[in-house]
């Protein structure tokens, strides 16, 4: 038996082909959206892959540094060094802000994620792990590495709240959950940038300060001074990262920092639940809607063409009824002409996405298994799209072909 | 002769046949009384007024709808005595009655040689088998150079042919035209006519025409009438068509 429905397609291919593209245009927005939720995890993932750690030390009782903020005294990693199982323990703090890059013809505003770091070279936790140019941060101070996601060079200066930094090194795909290019600068640079009040607010600190008997008593010189000194420093990171011997168990490291430190430790599974169920959920939820949606409305328009198709053969469905075509051939060419048609669609779509997915500022992240899972949903879409039009086939009377 | 275009043997007979619309005050009744018999090889006139029930009796003939009584005999087989005999009547169009319509109603998406080859294949025959058959027919009809065109290349005489190749391929002991002849000029229905005629007597097929077509009346020897649902026969002129 031929097939009808390929003899149909091959007829009117320039409708079918036309139709695809179309189809396969919003199949290529549902890839990508689907891409971008994969972007986002793997995002997460990143950022703990290129932190280095085993163990994240944070403040009691929260989910820091990344889904909260947390606050730990920068001595505490000396604590830390000294348990079983410790390996490495670094201090790092992390500030989301706007970042701008100076020295160009017009000053540019970059959201990035700076981190502050002890530089103690590769391998340490929190260093940047591999770079794709120039070298990584050796002076305490004004040296930084940026992301190129960035859009940053060797040699850029970027103001980072007063002070000017250059651009020693850059990496690769060192971004935060949230997809904003990291920034690594020197640990007491950091600091110094978190808690930084401006001028008129320092002044007017100090005059509190001073008129505050109880920190400025009479006969007591030295104590105004060191009053003063403690309100403009920073003595607080956000996490210790930790590396743990080799071999070693993380929960087993981890406990005893809990118990001793009276820290909250979390190893990299939970950590990694911290970030995709907690910090991207909200995010996630909101692609699972667009995804709905879209599969809603692909759904629609696919049972829209096809149903319009059909209404456009009904005398030669009367026909092949009249001359006693089976339903069941008429429901299949009905069938396989909704699936042609989601096939098209889908290598249009994937192609799409493929190609406009580097275009995105944030990472789409298309991989085979959600590919093949689209084709899936694709096909099933149409197969349930194309019973509105089987069913009108199938009301078909074959009189319709005699007339009268 | 190909063997696949061997003499069918059969005709058809219809006794009584009647058909009702709807129930009580607002029953109609389209057919009242048809008697028909076409001989294996004939073919006749049915002839009548708009709303004297051809297309109702067109469709009772072709297993459309199901007549509200009488008795409908396909060769030697009893297909309807006040019920359905026959449980696929799917299969008894496909295989039984031949269906040759005003327009010609190709399938355009499927080439000459499809067109015609799609019953056999319906049927359950291989391709290929089909489509050889499909050829001798389309050579019958002298329509064979154009086996491969799509039917919009076709010319109106061309595709009516194609579509009397389709309604003979399945060599069906009779053949239902609903007004083959109405969107040709006088030459070519002439034609149509003619090639239904020859057709008949090569495969003993039994074909009834429906028409209003004056041009074509006088070349059938026998013909129906039918008025208010009742059918009269009466000798036609049998012009001769050479």
């Amino acid at each position: 038996m031929i097939s009808l429905a390929g003899r149909d397609i091959l007829h009117a291919w320039g409708k079918f082909v036309f139709t695809g593209i179309g189809l396969g245009l919003l199949i290529g927005v549902t890839l990508t959206m689907a891409g971008v939720y994969r972007g986002m995890v793997d995002d997460a993932k990143v950022l703990l892959d290129n932190s280095g750690a085993d163990l994240w030390v944070v403040q009691q009782g929260t989910l820091g540094p990344y889904a909260e903020s947390s606050s730990i005294y920068d001595d505490t990693y000396r604590g830390i060094l000294g348990m079983t199982g410790v390996a490495r323990a670094a201090n790092v703090t992390y500030l989301t802000m706007q970042v701008r890059q100076v020295g160009g013809v017009t000053p540019r505003d970059v959201r990035a994620m700076v981190v502050g770091i002890t530089p103690d070279g590769p391998g340490h936790p929190g260093q940047p792990g591999f770079l794709v140019q120039g070298r990584h941060i050796t002076r305490g101070h004004y040296e930084a590495v940026a992301d190129i996601a960035g859009g940053f060079a060797l040699g850029d200066r970027m103001q980072i709240r007063r002070n000017l930094y250059t651009v020693v090194g850059l990496t690769r795909r060192m971004v935060s959950s949230g997809g904003d290019p990291m920034v690594f600068i020197p640990l007491k640079d950091a600091q110094e940038a978190q808690f930084l009040k401006d001028n008129d607010a320092i002044v007017r600190q100090r005059a509190r300060t001073a008129l505050n008997p109880a920190l400025n008593p009479p006969g007591m010189p030295g104590m105004l001074d060191a009053v003063i000194t403690s309100q403009s420093t920073n003595p607080y990171v956000n996490a210790v990262l930790v590396q743990i011997d080799s071999g070693a168990d993380p929960e087993a490291v981890a406990e005893p920092i809990r118990r001793w430190k009276r820290l909250t430790v979390y190893t990299r599974t939970q950590m990694e639940e911290i970030l995709i169920s907690k910090l991207i959920a909200t995010s996630a939820k909101q692609i699972g809607m667009f995804l709905v949606i879209l599969a809603l409305v692909s759904a629609a328009i696919v049972a829209f063409i096809i149903y319009t198709l059909t209404l456009g053969k009904i005398r030669e469905i009367a026909v092949l009824k009249l001359i006693g075509t089976k339903n069941r051939t008429i429901s299949a060419m009905i069938l396989q002409q909704a699936l042609a048609l989601g096939f098209i669609g889908f290598v249009v779509g994937k192609i799409a996405a493929t190609f406009w997915a580097p275009f995105f500022p944030k990472y789409v992240l298309l991989t085979p298994p959600d590919a093949l899972r689209g084709f899936v949903a694709v096909m099933v879409i149409c197969a349930l799209a194309s019973v509105l039009a089987i069913r009108a086939a199938l009301k078909v009377d074959p009189a319709e072909a005699i007339g009268g | 002769m190909d063997k696949q275009l061997q003499t069918a043997t059969t005709g058809i007979q219809i006794e009584g046949l009647r058909k009702r619309y709807g129930k009580g005050d607002t029953a109609v009744d389209a057919l009242k009384s048809v008697d028909m018999a076409v001989a294996p090889g004939e073919v006749v006139g049915l002839i009548g007024p708009s709303g004297s029930g051809k297309s109702t009796l067109l469709k009772c003939l072709g297993a459309i709808i199901e007549p509200s009584a009488g008795r409908m005999t396909l060769g030697a087989e009893v297909i309807y005595d006040n019920k359905w005999k026959i449980n696929d009547l799917r299969a008894l169009r496909r295989d039984k009655i031949g269906f040759v319509f005003q327009a010609p109603y190709l399938i355009p998406f499927l080439n000459v040689t499809d067109n015609v080859a799609l019953l056999p294949m319906l049927a359950g025959t291989s391709n290929r088998e089909s489509r050889r058959q499909a050829v001798a027919l389309l050579q019958a009809l002298e329509v064979e150079h154009r086996a491969e065109a799509m039917p919009s290349q076709l010319s109106g005489g061309e595709q009516q042919r194609v579509a009397i190749a389709r309604g003979l391929v399945n060599r069906p002991p009779v053949i239902l035209a609903d007004e083959p002849t109405a969107p040709l000029d006088s030459e070519r229905a002439l034609a149509v006519i003619r090639i239904l005629n020859e057709m008949a007597q090569k495969f003993g097929t039994a074909i009834i025409v429906v028409t209003h077509d004056e041009k074509i009346i006088p070349t059938f020897k026998r013909i129906y009438h039918i008025r208010d649902g009742i059918t009269y026969e009466e000798a036609g002129e049998g012009r001769d068509l050479r």
